[in-house]
């Protein structure tokens, strides 16, 4: 049984179908990332595997926890992934170490001593450790996007959905996130990500999808979807042609 | 003009001014607590509450935004007796203010809520938090900062707006000067007392909500968010 198991899905907003009918199993320690234009469905697609949004069709499964739209089932599956944001959303009245701790203390329930300690590491990790009483205004992007991250994985998520990361920040922090990412997939850490970092994707992924129209229209290792792709999209889409 | 101005009774009854300013406040510090706790009981059920409930708030609100806080305050001290709940005058000053209060701090706080972007919500809720755990500890603080001034302004009113409880014999410091005024028929000289009075009054309660605001939202952050 795959770690993440995607089937069949389909997702409507009103008349349009965005997704129509995705199919992708991720097996544990698995880097995917997701690629393709703007109204591809790539996004809707990682919102939905956390339940941010609701499918019409089909059925998502993280490590056997269903997606299922009541709030039992929804905590269940949001323990099992994080989610990282474009627009970092950390928690403006809290400081970086708070933002980390807050989740486990309401969630989970950990007494603040221990969520204390979790935070510390968990912003270590990211390179932040020092920065635990800073207020995320007073942080750089790149920087606040790493506590986001350090937020996601103080819950022990096993797979974390990565929604292009990179997107809002300014060329010179993009690498300072990317190399938190990298660092996870070398331990093992199971990620999807939306992405325009092709380079990145080349680098880093074990497979990528190239989404196009609501579909998956091609899947496969870095080195055959970046070397030869198959379809004129893909083609075009990667500046081939 | 030949008026000769005279604070002599002032000696006499400043004890009586005195008690009327301890019950201004007393009825603003209660009916602020209470009121923006209402509010935010309120704002919560009208912006992100069930569906089921919103009718029911509005309904409280608009009553209340919409109806002079004088006739509210005459209903429940002489129109809710008849339906056999009888309140003292400090009470059913105490109850309208609370009122009054909810519902104006309601609009105020459901803009703050309304301002949070989509982003907090989604942040909360991938991190395993239900809706109203979101609300609780990653919405309502910001959303207080950034109506904060617009609140503080609104209890300020309220409390200058508590005069009118002096109508139901309630003994605020309306009533000490209306009191006072009937006894010496120094009504300039008692009024403008009373005037400044509750302008320090105003002006010291400014200051403590800032205050308020200074020690539960961080120093930096969350303000143009």
């Amino acid at each position: 049984m795959s770690l993440i198991e995607i089937t069949e899905v389909k997702k409507r907003f009103g008349d349009n179908e965005v997704l129509k009918g995705i199919n992708i199993d991720v097996e544990p320690g698995e880097v995917i990332a997701i690629i393709g234009k703007s109204g591809s469905g790539k996004s809707t697609l990682l919102r939905c595997i956390n339940g941010l949004e609701t499918i019409d069709e089909g059925s998502i499964s993280v490590a056997g926890a269903q997606l299922l739209p009541d709030d039992l089932h929804l905590k269940a599956l949001r323990l099992k992934v994080g989610m990282i944001f474009q627009g970092f959303n950390l928690f403006p009245h809290l400081t970086a170490g708070k933002n980390v701790m807050l989740s486990q203390m309401v969630v989970k329930k950990t007494p603040k001593a221990e969520a204390e300690v979790m935070a510390k590491k968990m912003l270590d990790r990211v390179g932040l450790g020092h920065k635990f009483d800073a207020y995320p205004d007073q942080l750089s992007g790149g920087q606040q996007q790493r506590v986001a991250i350090a937020r996601a994985l103080a819950m022990q998520p096993i797979a974390l959905l990565c929604d292009e990361i990179t997107s809002a920040l300014d060329p010179e922090l993009v690498n300072e996130v990317l190399a938190v990412v990298k660092e996870l997939a070398s331990e093992g850490m199971t990620l999807l990500m939306v992405t325009h970092e092709m380079r990145f994707a080349r680098d880093v992924c074990s497979r990528v999808v190239f989404m196009h129209q609501g579909r998956v229209h091609e899947i496969g290792p870095p080195g055959e979807v970046f070397a030869n792709p198959q379809t004129p999209e893909l083609k075009q889409f990667l500046g081939m042609q | 003009m030949a008026y000769a101005f005279d604070f002599g009774w002032l000696v006499e009854y400043w004890p009586v001014l005195l008690k009327g300013i301890g019950i201004t406040l007393e009825l603003t510090v209660i009916g602020g607590l209470l009121g923006v706790s209402l509010g935010i009981a309120c704002a919560w059920a009208r912006a992100l509450g069930p569906a089921w409930l919103r009718p029911f708030v509005s309904a409280y609100v608009e009553m209340i935004r919409n109806t002079p806080f004088l006739i509210q305050l005459f209903f429940i001290f002489f129109g809710l007796p008849a339906l056999g709940f009888r309140l003292g005058e400090l009470e059913a000053a105490n109850l309208a203010m609370v009122i009054n209060l909810g519902a104006y701090s309601c609009e105020i706080i459901r803009a703050g809520i309304q301002a949070t972007p989509r982003g907090q919500f989604e942040a909360g809720a991938s991190l395993g938090m239900t809706r109203f755990e979101t609300f609780r500890h990653v919405v309502l603080v910001p959303a207080l900062q950034r109506i904060w001034p617009a609140l503080s302004s609104q209890i300020v009113i309220v409390m200058l707006g508590s005069s009118v409880v002096s109508q139901i014999a309630a003994e605020d410091l309306t009533f000490a000067a209306n009191f006072i005024q009937s006894r010496t028929f120094r009504a300039f000289e008692t009024y403008f007392v009373s005037t400044l009075i509750y302008l320090a009054l105003a002006i010291l309660l400014r200051q403590v909500l800032r205050g308020v605001g200074w020690s539960i939202f961080p120093k930096r952050g969350a303000a143009a968010r």
